[in-house]
C-alpha cells in the first residue's frame, strides 16, 4: 500500500490544500474523527511553521504499514520539508511557550502531543526535516 | 499582411476549410464533446473557421472587434479555452501543409509566407487568452469581494448581545477583519457580551487560537465580554493536546447554552408564557 501526496505550501492557501488532503488520506485509511482533527491540525501547524519561517517547502503525506506481534499496524506519516534557516536549538523549540514570531509558542511540542512519533532534523542554514506518524488503533 | 500572402491563402480557402474539420475532430474526440451536442459543436467550428479566415479581410480593429463578441458569446457558455488555442495550432498547421506542399515556390517566399501566417495567428491567440484571463481575473476579483463581506459578520441578536458566527478557514487576513468588525460592531450595537461561534471552522491551531485570544483581550478592553461557543468534542480534545490556555474567558459548548449565560450577564431570562 502506498497512498501518497505531495503538497506545496508558499502561500497560506498551501496550507488548506495539505490539511484538506490530510483530512482525505485520514479518513480514507479508516481514522476516527478526533484522530483526523488531531492529524489536520498537526499538518496544518506544519505547514504554517514552513510558510511562516521557509517562506516555501512541501508536505508528503503517506499510508504506511508496520508488522506487529499483533498483526499488521497501520498509520499515517507526514513528512514536512523545506530548505529555509533552519531551527538554532530544537531543544528550546520543543518547549511549551517558546516563540520567535509572537505567537503562542505550542506549535511543535503540540504537534508532538497530538502524534505518535516524533522526529526533527533541522541543519542551520540547510533547512528542516520533521517527520510524524499517527499510527491506527 | 501582403496582399499577396492574403491571396494564397483564399486559393487555398475551401481545401483548408475542409482538412481543418477533418483534423479538429480527432484532436477534440474525447476532450469535451461529451457534454456538448454534435450539431452545436459543427456550427460553433464552421462559425469559428469561418471567422479565423474572415480576419484577413478586416482591418485591425474591426478583427478585434468580431472576435471579442465571439469569444465573450462563448466563454459565456463555458467553452474552454484550449478549444480556441488547439484549434488555431491546427488551423496553423494545416494551412502551412497546404501552402508549402506547392513545391514551385521559391524557398524565400516560403519563408515570409510563415512568418506572416505565425504573427497572424499569434495575434489571434493572444487576443483570445487575453479575453478569457481578463474573465477569470474579473470573476476571482468578484469572489474575493464576496468572500470578504461574508467574512466576519456581527450580529446584534438581543439587546446588549451580538453574535459572530464563524465559517470556514481562518487566515491573517480573515483574522484582521474579525478584530476590526467586532470591535467596531460592539461600539456601533453597544454590546456588552460578545458571542463567538466557531463551529464552523473545520481547524483551530495555534494561529487562529493565537487570533481568538487575542480577540478576546481586545473585546475585554473596550469593556465587553466574550464568549467562545460551538466548540466541537474534537476541537477541544486538539486544543488540549496543542496546550494552548483558553482560561481567560469563558467558553460554551453550544450556541444556545451562550446566549442564556450571555442573557444572565446581562441580568435577564428566558422565561416561557
Amino acid at each position: 500500500m502506498s497512498v501518497q501526496s505531495n503538497v506545496e505550501v508558499h502561500s497560506e492557501w498551501g496550507i488548506v490544500s495539505a490539511r484538506q488532503a490530510g483530512r482525505n488520506l485520514a479518513k480514507e485509511l479508516g481514522f476516527g474523527g478526533v484522530d483526523q482533527a488531531r492529524i489536520t491540525t498537526a499538518i496544518s501547524e506544519l505547514a504554517r511553521n514552513i510558510y511562516l519561517y521557509a517562506e516555501k517547502g512541501e508536505i508528503v503525506l503517506e499510508g504506511i504499514e508496520k508488522k506487529e506481534a499483533g498483526g499488521v499496524h497501520r498509520g499515517l506519516r507526514i513528512v514536512a520539508k523545506d530548505q529555509g534557516p533552519g531551527i538554532k536549538s530544537v531543544r528550546e523549540v520543543m518547549e511549551d511557550g517558546y516563540t520567535t514570531s509572537g505567537g503562542l509558542g505550542a506549535g511543535l511540542p503540540g504537534v508532538k502531543r497530538l502524534m505518535d512519533e516524533f522526529d526533527i532534523d533541522s541543519i542551520t542554514g540547510e533547512g528542516t526535516v520533521i517527520t510524524v506518524v499517527k499510527w491506527l488503533r | 499582411m501582403q496582399p499577396s500572402v492574403i491571396e494564397m491563402i483564399n486559393s487555398y480557402r475551401d481545401e483548408v476549410i475542409a482538412q481543418w474539420k477533418k483534423e479538429i475532430t480527432q484532436v477534440q474526440e474525447g476532450e469535451f464533446n461529451h457534454t456538448v451536442p454534435e450539431a452545436v459543436f459543427n456550427e460553433t467550428n464552421k462559425e469559428f473557421v469561418e471567422l479565423i479566415l474572415h480576419t484577413l479581410e478586416l482591418k485591425q480593429n474591426e478583427a478585434k472587434e468580431h472576435l471579442r463578441s465571439f469569444t465573450e458569446r462563448l466563454i459565456h457558455t463555458g467553452w474552454p479555452l484550449s478549444y480556441f488555442t488547439k484549434g488555431l495550432q491546427v488551423f496553423r498547421r494545416v494551412l502551412l501543409e497546404l501552402m508549402t506542399s506547392n513545391d514551385a515556390l521559391p524557398s524565400k517566399k516560403v519563408y515570409e509566407t510563415f512568418s506572416e501566417v505565425e504573427s497572424w495567428i499569434d495575434g489571434i491567440i493572444n487576443q483570445l487568452v487575453d479575453e478569457y484571463s481578463g474573465s477569470w481575473e474579473n470573476t476571482l476579483h468578484l469572489q474575493k469581494l464576496a468572500l470578504k463581506e461574508l467574512s466576519a459578520p456581527l450580529i446584534p441578536v438581543f439587546e446588549k448581545i451580538s453574535v459572530m458566527p464563524l465559517v470556514g478557514t481562518i487566515d491573517t487576513e480573515r483574522a484582521k477583519l474579525i478584530m476590526e468588525s467586532l470591535l467596531e460592531g460592539i461600539i456601533e450595537h453597544r454590546s456588552q457580551v460578545v458571542l463567538i461561534d466557531i463551529t464552523g471552522v473545520p481547524v483551530v491551531d495555534t494561529m487562529v487560537a493565537h487570533h481568538i485570544i487575542q480577540a478576546a483581550e481586545a473585546v475585554r478592553l473596550v469593556g465587553a465580554k466574550c464568549i467562545l461557543v460551538g466548540i466541537r468534542p474534537e476541537i477541544a480534545q486538539t486544543i488540549v493536546n496543542l496546550g494552548i490556555d483558553l482560561g481567560k474567558f469563558s467558553t460554551k459548548s453550544s450556541l444556545r447554552k451562550g446566549i442564556e449565560s450571555g442573557l444572565e450577564l446581562t441580568h435577564r431570562k428566558i422565561v416561557s408564557v
